[in-house]
């Protein structure tokens, strides 16, 4: 089994490599096929490992030893349990399907092979991260996954907004780093140890308080990568990298990266329910605000990018109310449809020549008839109707959220729920269906590639049937995570399910009915609410005057006054004396045998004064 | 009694002789005081049992080195007067001075180590050129066929630099010459 | 009784009227004298201290000196020839063009 370990892990890596070496070279398909089929690779042994410890058991190596220093012993070590090697199948499917999806997307791009050496690296980091087995390693996988973020937000650097953009996710993660650094240290100082393990064999033993400030500390920076508020402003100004960076990275598997964190930590969150209470809450609260701005962006990928915001903010409801496997399970079906909905995403950008704005799409759907039904697939699965997979997992978590009495959090997520189901279909009826307002701005959209829906198949057909697999999933994660059975009635378990999907269908009904008559009225924009959600709750604005001018200004007085009237002025000043002073003494230098004598004869007098006066014999 | 007496002559003599040398503004005066010095110093070596190495100061030094500047000098217009341009002459003798006190207040005080112990002791009832040669060839023998080479080398480098164009005048050219030194100097 | 000391004071004095010479003579071969002075002067420092201690090793030291100051004479007079005869002058304020 260690060898599927090593061949899932390395593949990706392998692949980058390659791809790597032709980094600065013209197209070649060969580095998009040969990464493809690394990762298909990787795919199977993952498989493989899933089968096998779906009977129990885990798979823990120790590949070599990595810091030993005084104490502190940190070894290479990886373990492929039940909750990492679910991780390693939602990673390596997705992200082999992107592979493939990518070699069409980005079939006329320059830098073709630079990006699938940086796709590559990506899911090397991401296995990196999801399979360690302690922290250290963890924390090198999540910085890895943050810089081939960061490289493929900004792959295409020559626009200003790109590496702008790119720049903003680095910074903002870099912030909810530092909270995640601490919590090593923290997890460091009190346990003794970095190992999952040896950590988690302690958490009985550790004072309430000390388990507060580590899971407080860890959660900053879950929040930072998986962009919950107030660091959330990043996720969709990502939206500027490819499509398929934005499907695999910023939907499937890296903003996970904080649900994964916080399941992995179980143990711990469990044990202080005041921090997972608070998770639970912010979820809540990232998931309804999130949502809100979906419903009056005009940008296709945003929407899609704030409705990721919102169903992560679902995930920490489940994890921060002790249903990690729930948090899982939805991790895994929302991978699945997200993803697929942001390659459907890519292939109208294709289609429409990058153009986003949905309102300047519509009746799509005679030309792309496939991604048409791809991408309501994927809507009706995030809306939450049986029998796709969101159904199953949104249901459990407003399930969870009902039995153990969170009235209010069941609400906003009730209403999420109405709200996803709505901006859903706005989309793909601005998108798919209605006038052909494209045929105004002169577009001539096309299919795209066979192959291309060929990749998606699988992610679609997951997306439909992965629901089905619950028992089995929890089956599967019972090993590793606690299960806890909610003992609601059946009555009131059917009249949830029916509340649930009444709203969904009506959101979605209320979607289909407004969008196929043209629109709500031009008179709503001019209203507040409106505003205030299409810019975002002004938080980037916010964000913009209270933190970024302040701090260019504090900048501006820190260079002009201390850097150049202080630093500056200080080096000058060494220089300057130096340089008079090598002017002065030039006079030394005047080439006259007589004059260096004299010279040489202070030099003797220095000399016997020091022989006379510091004999070292005295 | 004796050796003081001999002892404060040879310095009043030595002293005066290398003050002329080195003050004297004609240059035949100042080789011929030198050339006495020299001799006087021999004297201290007599005085103090190195008889071969004062046997070594007259032959090298007033015989070998004196004769070697005598004919040197012939190259050079030594009849004028030297003109010597000193500068800070004030310099000079505070410089020397300040050295002459530091040097004697070194030497007065007391030896640093007093329990030295000789490496090659004076060996008794033994002349002093027969114990040199002793210790010359047997220690030494290595650095003294090193000098006697050095010696060869620079005899030989003396020759070639010298004898250069030797039949061309030198005294007679210095005025024809002067317009390139003046160039030089600039 | 003259002591060491003696000898080493008079080393000392001819010393610095050699060191007077070396910082007050502008003609080269002038210069070249005052340097034979500091040979002996050292030469004399030498002797006596192999005479008082009874090491011959100072005497040995004394010949090896003299051999270098006759070598020393050899090129440098060579060399002053050689320049005499470029340049007809022998003062050190004729040769600075290595000035700074």
């Amino acid at each position: 089994m260690e060898a599927y370990l090593y061949t899932a892990l390395f593949a990706p890596l392998v692949g980058s490599l390659f791809a790597a070496l032709f980094a600065d070279k013209p197209k070649n398909l060969v580095t998009g096929i040969a990464t493809s089929t690394l990762l298909f690779v990787s795919w199977i042994s993952s498989v493989v490992l899933l089968i096998h410890v779906s009977h129990g058991g885990s798979v823990h190596v120790e590949m070599m030893d990595w810091i030993q220093a005084g104490g502190l012993s940190i070894p290479f070590g990886f373990v492929v349990d039940q909750v990492s090697a679910t991780m390693m199948f939602v990673v390596t499917t997705v992200s082999t399907v992107v592979h493939v999806y990518s070699i069409g997307y980005m079939d006329h791009d320059r830098s073709f092979n630079r990006f699938f050496a940086w796709l590559s690296a990506f899911v090397f980091s991401m296995m990196v991260l999801v399979m360690s087995d302690n922290f250290a390693g963890l924390f090198i996988g999540w910085e890895g996954v943050g810089l081939c973020s960061w490289a493929l937000i900004g792959f295409w650097y020559e626009r200003d907004s790109a590496s702008w953009a790119a720049s903003e996710a680095f910074i903002m993660n870099r912030i909810a780093d530092l909270g995640m650094l601490i919590g090593i240290f923290l997890v460091y100082w009190n346990f003794g140890s970095l190992q999952y393990d040896v950590v988690f064999a302690q958490v009985d033993a550790m004072e309430s308080t000390i388990l507060m400030l580590v899971t407080a500390f860890l959660f900053i920076g879950a929040m930072g990568k998986s962009a919950q508020f107030p660091l959330h402003t990043w996720l969709a100004d990502a939206m500027e990298g490819p499509t398929p960076v934005s499907a695999l990275i910023h939907a499937a598997t890296m903003v996970t990266a904080g649900v994964y964190l916080v399941i992995r930590a179980n143990p711990l969150y469990s044990e202080v329910p005041e921090v997972s209470y608070f998770v639970a809450c912010l979820g809540a609260f990232v998931a309804i605000f999130a949502a809100s701005m979906a419903l009056v962006n005009r940008d296709l990928k945003r929407i899609i990018a704030y409705s990721t915001l919102s169903q992560l903010g679902y995930m920490f409801v489940a994890a921060g109310l002790g249903a990690y496997w729930i948090a899982l399970f939805h991790l895994m079906t929302h991978a699945f449809f997200k993803a697929l909905l942001f390659l459907g995403a890519g292939n109208v950008m294709h289609a429409m020549n990058d153009e986003l704005d949905i309102f300047k799409m519509g009746g799509l759907a005679k030309k792309m008839k496939w991604t048409m039904i791809m991408m309501t697939l994927a809507s009706l699965a995030l809306a939450g109707i049986y029998p796709f997979a969101g159904f199953f997992s949104k249901d459990k978590i407003l399930e969870a959220a009902f039995a153990t009495d969170h009235y209010i959090l069941w609400a906003t997520l009730w209403v999420t729920a109405g709200l996803t189901a709505f901006y859903s279909f706005r989309l793909v009826m601005l998108v798919f269906f209605g006038e052909e307002r494209y045929k105004i701005f002169g577009f001539h959209p096309h299919e795209a590639y066979k192959y291309m829906l060929w990749a998606m198949a699988p992610l679609a057909l997951l997306a439909v049937v992965a629901g089905f697999f619950e028992h089995d999933f929890v089956h599967l994660v019972s090993y590793v995570l606690p299960i806890e059975e909610y003992h609601v009635s059946t009555g009131v378990f059917w009249t949830l399910v029916a509340v649930t999907l009444g709203i969904a269908i009506t959101g979605i009904a209320v979607a289909v009915i407004v969008y196929s008559r043209g629109g709500f009225s031009k008179k709503l924009e001019e209203t507040f609410v409106y505003k205030l959600l299409f810019n975002q709750y002004y938080i980037p604005k916010l964000y913009n005057d209270f933190i970024c001018k302040p701090y260019a200004e504090l900048s501006k007085i820190f260079w002009k006054d201390l850097d150049l009237k202080v630093v500056d002025a200080t080096v000058d000043f060494i220089a300057g004396t130096i340089y008079k002073s090598g002017m002065v003494s030039r006079v030394v230098q005047s080439g006259n045998l007589s004059n260096m004598l004299r010279w040489m004869g202070v030099g003797l007098l220095i000399l016997l004064i020091a022989a006379i006066f510091y004999s070292p014999m005295r | 009694m004796f050796e003081a007496i001999a002892f404060y002559t040879f310095s009043a003599v030595t002293i005066a002789m290398f003050t002329i040398t080195v003050m004297s503004k004609n240059a035949l005066y100042a080789m011929s005081a030198l050339a006495a010095g020299m001799i006087m110093i021999s004297g201290f070596f007599f005085l103090l049992d190195a008889d071969f190495l004062g046997v070594v100061q007259i032959i090298v030094y007033t015989g070998a080195v004196m004769a070697f500047y005598a004919f040197g000098m012939m190259f050079f217009n030594t009849t004028r007067l030297v003109k010597e341009n000193i500068r800070a002459p004030k310099l000079v003798f505070l410089l020397s001075g300040m050295s002459a006190l530091l040097l004697v207040v070194a030497l007065v005080a007391p030896i640093v180590s007093d329990h030295i112990e000789p490496f090659y002791p004076v060996v008794e009832g033994v002349e002093n050129p027969q114990a040199v040669g002793i210790v010359l060839f047997t220690k030494y023998l290595v650095p003294f066929e090193l000098a006697a080479v050095m010696l060869l080398v620079a005899m030989i480098a003396g020759i070639i630099l010298a004898g250069k164009k030797m039949d061309e005048s030198l005294t007679l050219k210095v005025d024809g010459e002067d317009e390139f030194q003046n160039k030089g100097s600039k | 009784m003259i002591t060491l000391s003696h000898y080493l004071i008079v080393s000392a004095i001819l010393f610095c009227i050699g060191l007077v010479g070396v910082y007050r003579r502008k003609n080269l071969l002038l210069l070249l004298f005052s340097t034979e002075i500091l040979l002996n002067a050292v030469n004399i420092g030498f002797a006596a201290v192999s005479k008082f201690y009874g090491d011959l090793t100072g005497q040995m030291f004394a010949f090896f000196i003299v051999a270098v100051a006759a070598s020393e004479v050899a090129v440098g007079l060579g060399l002053f020839i050689v320049w005499y005869k470029r340049r007809g002058t022998l003062d050190v304020d004729s040769m600075q063009s290595m000035h700074g």
